[in-house]
């Protein structure tokens, strides 16, 4: 495995040679998918053996009297193979998108860097491995969106990603620090070994804090729907189907595992933060004109389903319910897995449509369904998908999180009691939202009449990401009609992390999924999937065979006042004006302004809106002007005399030595 | 095993075969109240028969999407409105999906409508989707909260189960079990597009949500889409039956006869529910569709009250 994920960096410094030459790119992306192949190979192997006992492995590299500790457990093995099938997609992906690419020097290297990066985090078994990962991870990303970076825009979203990125590892490392305690114990075994007793609560919030800045948890998301868009397409999908579930691993690894039993208060602000994740993420996504955008904001509200999802399982766990913590445990491991399918899927299909038209925005757009029949085609199956709609395996994963959220009522704690339902309507109300968000993504691109000459003259995007699109659109549904398959898989990781699991699924008749006992609740995808399948097929043969099957094509009739200028059509806007009639005022403090001229007046009437970005005005704006402040009053120093700096340095050294003697 | 399998088919066919009635009925019932003789109980049936016979006229540049739709509308309503329990609890199949799967179902078939809806890319597709879409983000919230609150009473999100409940002696006079009989006829109101949401009867601009949606259907599209229609209305009664009302139900292993009582109850309970609608919507006026978040935000509440009551005591 380790000499899979070495071949993975041997690529990415072959592809620094062979980046200038006419196939190096097939070469480079193909080498990846073979790679990524076989990585997903192992660890599913490792993921679906019965008796599988945890792989460690200890590399003489590194901090010398530590070594470079690896080590392959359930957790990691599941989300290696996320990672892997993510990788393997992207770049078969790659294979054919990667041509549009003007210049392939700037991401044919850090693309596999980027992937051996995120390999190495999930495997390392150490604080000093995991934060050199992390960071590789991050940097080789940061690459990859600077890629195009003569676009102001890309400027900016790399000067975020980046400043975000430094303070999230930060974070972590500080975090790694308390758990090692005094004695710089880094290695995750000892960190296991002599837990419990340390500043649980500050090493959470700094857990949060790093691995939530990843995972784009609100209000550390602002980089994230900058960054992700500003990618090449198979790298946006990776960013976001992929690495922040790397992010995710990284906070599930330290609270779960390293810090031991967890409280049921930080469970609340685990769920909080989730909440305020999901609605923020979904609410900001319908509004979004820009397609790559929209999926972008959409990653951020799934990352707090799963969130959601993680809070459950530790108030639960905090409250000894193993067997409710290991199925809201297993509901966000499954949209964990889910999320990363079908978010990849259709940033392949956003990538398709900018290939195609050269566009992002939707307005600009419309149609695309009859020149990009089986683009269009995927895209709807990953928007049914992520909008948690049956049979397709969104809806599986939403469904097991409301299992869990039901059995709520026997938390003993009043805060968690009022908490859990306030969290099922946030639940409730972000699956709706999605579902409306994901009609107005694929009704405006592709549906409707073509808004831009580019929308008109598009055409089919090529084999390879075609591939790569169907073979996850069909993951999607059997994900969805066979979950039982999938959660049993997950078995073993609930069983290391909360010490139970869910039932055994692959016994239950007709391969229906029963999470605690049939007399509660149970799903069955594939008879649904069939049934809808057969009485379809019924209707078609009846209606077709008995009544008629004749067609005529004629004009629009829209009511009698066809128009011929698409522009009279609903526009992403437009479509959401009424959603945002009813939650903007709250969300993003909307203001609508008519200004219509008096009878008689040749002046146009004008429709103005302005929608504000809260989380940034009231958090981060703030913080940037201080650090303007500050940074403007410290300047003065950069131009003192040396008879002055060598003050400063001594005051300087008067004060640390005071600190260090009142210290002890 | 024949008996059950029987069972489940006689569902299948029977709801297909009475939405058309139901709609009829609430029609002839609304003309009744408001002094027109009104068309007969069989007038829907005719319909749907004379659309299926016609040819289909589609816009120009309609996409595949908008011939396939239909057909999935039809068949995620009808699977939909086959599982619920309406003559007999515990049927075969009735365990392949709880009731949080049923209101996806019904999800699924509006996603492509409201797709269907922009599909030809005129302005009346567009309204109809983008209030159709509207209506659904606070509509399914809501219905996912009175799931919720049914659930933590019954202690299962299984229909035969939270029926069987109801019929038990346990269940007595609850707070929430009345929010949510409350909020569930506002969602049953909205997600069926009657008034005072939407006017079925009217081609008018300014009330239409989802008859605009379904603006450039004919023929036998339509009549698919209007079935599917007449279905979820007929789901939505048989399921408040179900629930709130449950006598007569047979239940699971029961004979014939039981069948036969299940099956007399359940057309009185349908007749009953017809009525009652038709009654309503002569006694309101239509609401502006900006007043119809105020009206689904009561849903809302009293499902949220409802299940917080839940969450805080075993006995309210």
């Amino acid at each position: 495995m380790l000499i899979a994920v070495a071949s993975l960096l041997g690529l990415a410094v072959l592809a620094v040679a062979i980046a200038r030459r006419a196939r190096g790119g097939l070469i480079i992306y193909a080498g990846s998918l073979i790679l990524s192949l076989v990585l997903l190979a192992l660890a599913l192997r490792h993921l679906t053996l019965a008796g599988f006992k945890p792989v460690d492995m200890v590399l003489p590299l590194g901090l010398p009297w530590l070594g470079t500790h690896f080590r392959l457990d359930a957790l990691s093995a599941f989300f290696l193979s996320v990672i892997d099938l993510g990788a393997a997609a992207a770049s078969l992906y790659g294979m054919g998108y990667g041509r549009h690419e003007h210049e392939p020097g700037r991401v044919l290297p850090f693309f596999p860097a980027f992937l051996a990066g995120m390999n190495l985090v999930v495997l390392a078994s150490d604080a000093f491995t995991f934060l050199v990962s992390w960071e590789f991870m991050s940097i080789a990303s940061w690459a990859l969106v600077m890629a195009h970076h003569r676009q102001t825009e890309n400027v900016r979203a790399g000067y975020v990603y980046v400043v975000m990125a430094s303070f999230g590892t930060l974070c972590l490392l500080l975090a790694f620090g308390l758990l090692a305690g005094p004695h710089g114990g880094y290695a995750f075994e000892a960190i296991r070994a002599g837990r419990g007793g340390r500043n649980a609560a500050l090493i959470l919030a700094l857990a949060l804090l790093g691995a939530g800045s990843k995972a784009g948890l609100a209000p550390l998301h602002v980089w994230l729907p900058l960054a992700h868009p500003a990618a090449p397409s198979h790298v946006s999908a990776l960013m976001s189907g992929v690495m922040t579930k790397v992010a995710v691993y990284g906070f599930v690894r330290i609270t779960f595992d390293l810090l031991g039993q967890p409280n049921w208060w930080s469970s609340m602000v685990v769920l909080a933060l989730g909440g305020a994740t999901a609605m923020l993420g979904v609410l900001t996504a319908l509004v979004q004109r820009d397609l790559k955008r929209l999926l972008a904001y959409s990653t951020v509200e799934n990352i707090g389903i799963i969130f959601i999802g993680l809070g459950l399982a530790m108030a639960f766990q905090a409250n000894g319910m193993v067997a409710a913590a290991a199925l809201a445990l297993t509901a966000a491991f499954f949209h964990v897995f889910n999320h990363s399918l079908f978010k990849s899927l259709l940033f392949f299909g956003a990538g398709a449509v900018q290939a195609a038209t050269g566009e992002r925005d939707m307005e600009r757009m419309g149609g695309l369904i009859h020149p990009m029949k089986l683009t269009a085609f995927v895209f709807l199956a990953g928007a049914m998908a992520i909008s948690a709609l049956p049979p397709l395996n969104g809806f599986v994963s939403e469904w097991l999180s409301l299992q869990a959220i039901l059995l709520g009522p026997d938390l003993p704690q009043w805060g968690l009691k009022l908490m859990v339902p306030a969290i099922g309507a946030v639940l409730a109300f972000s699956t709706a939202l999605a579902a409306a968000c994901f009609v107005t993504a694929f009704g405006i691109t592709f549906l409707g009449r073509p808004r831009s000459r580019a929308a008109e003259t598009a055409h089919e995007t090529d084999r390879f990401s075609l591939t790569a699109m169907f073979a996850l659109a069909t993951l999607c549904l059997l994900a969805g009609i066979l979950p039982g398959f999938v959660i049993d898989a997950l078995a073993p990781v609930t069983a290391s992390l909360v010490g139970g699991r869910m039932p055994v699924q692959a016994g239950a008749s007709w391969l229906s999924i029963v999470p605690i006992e049939a007399s509660r609740s149970s799903y069955n995808g594939l008879l649904i999937f069939l049934f809808i399948a057969a009485s379809a097929a019924i209707g078609v043969v009846a209606i077709h065979r008995f009544a008629s099957r004749r067609v005529r094509r004629s004009a629009a009739w829209d009511c009698g006042f066809p128009d011929p200028s698409p522009i009279t059509q609903y526009s992403a806007g437009s479509f959401v004006q009424p959603i945002r009639r009813v939650y903007g005022k709250v969300a993003f403090r909307a203001v609508e302004t008519v200004d219509m001229p008096p009878p008689g007046s040749l002046r146009p009437a004008v429709f103005s809106m302005v929608l504000r970005d809260i989380v940034w005005e009231t958090l981060y704006a703030p913080i940037a002007k201080g650090v303007d402040r500050v940074s403007g009053v410290v300047n003065r120093v950069q131009f003192l005399t040396i008879r002055r700096y060598l003050g400063l340095v001594f005051a300087a050294l008067v004060f640390l030595l005071l600190v260090l003697a009142t210290w002890q | 095993m024949i008996l059950d399998l029987a069972a489940q088919g006689v569902q299948m066919f029977l709801v297909l075969a009475l939405a058309p009635m139901l709609t009829g009925l609430v029609r002839r019932v609304k003309a009744r109240l408001l002094r027109r003789r009104g068309p007969p109980l069989l007038q829907p049936y005719r319909d749907l028969l004379r659309l299926m016979r016609k040819d289909a006229v589609l816009a120009e540049n309609a996409s595949w999407l908008f011939r396939v739709t239909p057909y999935l509308v039809f068949a995620a309503t009808w699977v939909a409105a086959a599982l619920v329990p309406t003559f007999a609890t515990g049927l075969m199949f009735n365990w392949s999906s709880d009731l949080i799967a049923i209101i996806s179902l019904l999800g699924s078939a509006r996603f492509f409508l409201a797709l269907a809806g922009m599909d030809v890319g005129t302005s009346f597709g567009g309204i109809g989707s983008s209030r159709e879409v509207m209506i659904a983000t606070l509509a399914e919230p809501a219905m996912i909260m009175i799931v919720f609150t049914l659930a933590l009473i019954a202690g299962s999100t299984q229909l035969s189960t939270i029926a069987g409940f109801t019929l038990s002696a346990a269940v007595g006079l609850r707070v929430s079990l009345g929010l949510a009989l409350v909020g569930l006829v506002i969602v049953a109101i909205a997600e069926n597009a009657r008034i005072p949401v939407d006017n079925p009867s009217t081609h008018l601009e300014l009330t239409m949500v989802h008859e605009a949606m379904v603006l450039e259907y004919s023929a036998r599209h339509l009549a698919m889409v209007e079935l599917a229609a007449m279905l979820k209305l007929l789901l939505y009664i048989s399921l408040i039956a179900c629930v709130f009302l449950p006598w007569g139900l047979a239940p699971e292993g029961s004979g014939k006869v039981a069948y036969l009582i299940g099956g007399a109850t359940y057309l009185l309970k349908l007749t009953v529910g017809g009525v009652l609608l038709a009654f309503f919507e002569t006694s309101v006026a239509k609401m502006r569709v900006f007043r119809v978040p105020e009206f689904l935000g009561a849903a809302l509440m009293l499902g949220l009250l409802a299940m917080l009551l839940r969450f805080v005591s075993r006995s309210l």
